[in-house]
């Protein structure tokens, strides 16, 4: 039945070759991420007998979220929502238009070096530092209230935003770039006819995309002074007023939802 | 014996794939279904380990209908079924041998298919199929690293290794260059033979097929029109599977020691 | 403003233009009630804004700045207990996130989902996670918790959930079926299917996500110390606050490096896996 066997009897074990092929360096891998595991599960300090305490308030924590206090006093929760909303348009508008000369200079094949570097490093800076620390700074120098969250989120925006449009610039066609060159147009020509088109429709849907994630941010610049509906909330964790804690957070996930769909529409609109 | 009573399959968007089809392969026949793109062959085979369930009709494979059965009685028949797939179908990122021993999971429980602690036999089975079709070193390999050739040939161990009582086979060589095609059809055909097997080989090469394959069926918008041996298949034939075109120079005599260049 | 990309070629009179005249005044439109909306934004913030201050800010920008130079080098030995819980945050978090958004993602994908109610649950998990910043989770878990390095491990655990589990669910509905198909087709149970046709096309997913969400969370759990849960940032919080503007110096740049270094890290490591 069987035809040109080359072995008579074959193996009847079968084990899967191991990931990482050298056995001193899959057990000293394996190994090394125990010790550190155990040694960083010994840093966390588990109190129980903090956690028991807690346990209480958690109960009566989530048991206020239910139902959750909408017909708030005085509206301030309302107030927060709309500056929250207000900050993180105007941010989005301002943050998106200073990224466009930064992310040009930030393309390699736009830009002259110094240009480049220059753009690249002011991206770096606003990319590692998270809003919240860009907020601690901006309400030292503006004082506490939206401005100084507006600023950190434009901050912040120009890291996302500059980043993902100089390297869409670098993606693109080389060729339709070329032929736009080739007819003699002038630099701003140039960008406005072959690489404007290009990179439009991915740009639109991504400043949506940042839209929703600085006003997720709004809410957490708040908690350092920097306006929105973060310091109503910060007041409201502070008051142990849980039930219009859970009502913000509630109107938070919300409103990111309405964004989320909104801007997946809206990118299937442009494409 | 492989029956099949009134077959048909109507899909949710309203498509009409099969309409009525009534066959039945005997034990031993290897059986090429030909036909344009669309025309039904796919959802065929597919209808049969119901892939695809079928609309209405029955399938019967040695007295059992197929499209009565449930979840647990299919997969039980199903391994009974092996499947030969266009594009190999294999996961890419296992190994040669998970590949080929997948093709017991059927009889093996989970856990030891999780752990891959594979009973004996099965494994000895699985390098005796790799041996077969000359893949023994590969078997550590990860079914991406191989070329086409030698992924349909795992794909063949895969379906082997059920001990089927029956192969199905899905444009075995859609991907592949015509003589590594004509390689895996003479490999499908000679371990057919060897093992006693049905197949039903769904295919587009009329060469292919009337040389590898001991009775055709035509199929033309989910209906047979045509059912016989190989060298009946005439230009007249052909226009009626395929439509009106000039059918000369694709029918040949049946040359097996022809290595020619054949053009799809 | 995106209809720009719909070239409309209508030739009447030999004028050659864009769009249709229609279509055109919708944009003005579009474009006069995006650029009120702006103002009207603006309006709204620097109402609440003491002019007085921005005009000072970059006197006070310079004047912190000076204070910040040179920083101050030996309080780096008392950073060591901060960065070390940093880290720990960042990935012990990132593990609790991925042990749960696996099987979240498997019950929100389309094709693997068990059930429909199951895949909304799932959905909804996905979205609560990723509405709420982790630095509220950390409020919230210091209330519950109490201050300290647990409370912010899970906060950042919380947080990661609906990260990792969104991208994983999108990339288990893009798996090729054919290759479940062949398993499905051998006689192979549903969990089979699982381990041997899904599970091994987005194992790369998984591990790619996984540092992806690490690196996120070094950033992140840099901050969580604002609010007492732990981290270098209860140092740059109580630095700034005490206004020892060359320890926060020191801080931002061991911030600075810590970020370059698990960017480092996390590329060799996607390399070495993917």
């Amino acid at each position: 039945m069987i035809k040109n066997t080359a072995l008579s009897s074959y193996p009847v074990v079968w084990d899967k070759p191991p990931f990482i092929k050298r056995a001193w360096l899959r057990w000293s891998i394996i190994l090394g991420a125990l010790i550190y595991l155990i040694l960083a599960l010994a840093s966390m300090d588990i109190n129980i007998q903090r956690v028991m305490e807690g346990l209480p308030r958690a109960q009566r924590f989530f048991g206020s979220f239910f139902p959750p206090n909408f017909a708030d006093n005085q509206g301030v929760v309302w107030e927060g929502i709309l500056e929250s909303i207000w900050m993180a348009i105007i941010s989005t508008v301002a943050g998106v238009l200073l990224s466009i000369p930064i992310g040009l200079g930030a393309a390699r094949n736009l830009a002259p070096f110094w240009v480049y570097m220059m753009c690249r490093s002011i991206i770096a800076g606003s990319r590692t530092f998270p809003e919240i620390i860009l907020a601690i700074f901006a309400v030292k120098l503006f004082g506490f209230g939206p401005f100084a969250g507006f600023i950190a989120l434009s901050l912040g925006t120009i890291g996302f935003f500059a980043k993902l449009l100089a390297e869409d610039i670098e993606n693109s066609s080389e060729s339709q770039a070329e032929a736009v060159k080739a007819t003699g147009a002038n630099w701003f020509q140039w960008i406005n006819y072959a690489i404007q088109p290009q990179v439009m429709p991915r740009m639109i849907g991504l400043s949506v995309y940042r839209l929703d994630i600085n006003f997720r941010e709004s809410a957490v610049v708040g908690i350092v002074g920097g306006g929105g509906i973060g310091a109503t909330l910060n007041t409201a964790f502070s008051r142990y007023e849980f039930d219009v804690a859970a009502a913000i957070l509630l109107v938070i996930i919300a409103i990111v939802m309405v964004l989320e769909y909104a801007s997946s529409f809206l990118r299937k609109w442009v494409q | 014996m492989l029956t099949l009573k009134n077959l048909t399959k109507r899909y949710d968007t309203g498509d009409l794939a099969l309409q009525n089809v009534t066959l039945s392969v005997p034990d031993g026949q290897v059986l090429a279904l030909i036909g344009p793109s669309g025309a039904g062959k796919s959802t065929l085979i597919r209808c049969v380990n119901r892939l695809v369930e079928p609309t209405s009709g029955s399938v019967k494979l040695n007295n059992l209908n197929l499209p009565k059965l449930s979840s647990r009685a299919l997969r039980r028949a199903r391994r009974k079924m092996g499947m030969i797939f266009q594009e190999y179908a294999l996961v890419e990122r296992l190994t040669v041998m998970e590949n080929v021993l997948s093709g017991r999971l059927g009889y093996v429980g989970f856990w030891r298919s999780y752990f891959r602690k594979f009973p004996s036999e099965d494994v000895k089975e699985a390098y005796r199929l790799l041996d077969r079709v000359g893949l023994l070193d590969m078997a550590d390999k990860r079914a991406d690293e191989l070329s086409g050739g030698q992924r349909q040939r795992v794909g063949i161990c895969r379906a082997l290794i059920q001990n089927p009582d029956l192969l199905l086979v899905d444009e075995p060589t859609a991907s592949l260059d015509p003589k590594t095609s004509r390689q895996i059809m003479r490999l499908i055909n000679e371990l057919c033979q060897e093992r006693g097997l049905t197949a039903i080989i769904n295919i587009h090469d009329v060469l292919l097929a009337q040389m590898f394959s001991q009775r055709i069926v035509g199929l033309a918008l989910g209906e047979i029109v045509y059912d016989g041996h190989p060298d009946g298949l005439t230009p007249e034939v052909l226009t009626q599977i395929y439509g009106e075109e000039d059918w000369s120079a694709t029918i040949e005599k049946v040359d097996d020691s022809d290595e020619s260049e054949i053009e799809e | 403003m995106g209809a720009m990309m719909a070239v409309l070629h209508k030739e009447t009179d030999f004028v050659w233009r864009r769009r249709t005249t229609k279509k055109q005044v919708l944009i003005w439109i579009s474009w006069l009630i995006g650029l009120s909306i702006v103002m009207f934004a603006w309006n709204v913030i620097s109402e609440k804004t003491i002019w007085f201050f921005v005009q000072d800010a970059p006197r006070q920008a310079a004047d912190i700045g000076s204070r910040m130079i040179p920083p101050k080098w030996s309080y780096i030995f008392e950073l060591i207990t901060p960065i070390w819980d940093t880290i720990n945050i960042a990935t012990l978090g990132t593990v609790i996130a991925m042990v749960i958004a696996v099987p979240v993602a498997f019950c929100a994908a389309r094709n693997t989902s068990p059930h429909t109610t199951v895949r909304l649950f799932a959905l909804f998990i996905i979205v609560s996670s990723r509405s709420v910043n982790s630095l509220i989770w950390a409020l919230m878990l210091v209330f519950i918790l109490g201050p300290g390095v647990l409370a912010g491990t899970i906060a950042i655990g919380l947080r990661s959930i609906g990260f990792c589990a969104k991208l994983l669910y999108e990339s288990i509905e893009e798996i090729d079926e054919t290759q479940v198909e062949a398993i499905r087709a051998t006689g192979a149970g549903n969990l089979q299917q699982m381990i041997y046709g899904i599970l091994p096309q987005v194992l790369p997913t998984i591990a790619g996500v996984g540092i992806y969400r690490w690196d996120i969370n070094i950033r992140e759990s840099t901050i969580l110390g604002l609010v007492g849960a732990g981290g270098i940032g209860l140092q740059l919080n109580g630095s700034i606050n005490t206004l020892a503007w060359t320890q926060v110096s020191t801080i931002l740049l061991v911030i600075l490096a810590t970020v370059f270094v698990s960017e480092w890290v996390s590329a060799k490591v996607r390399g070495a896996i993917i």
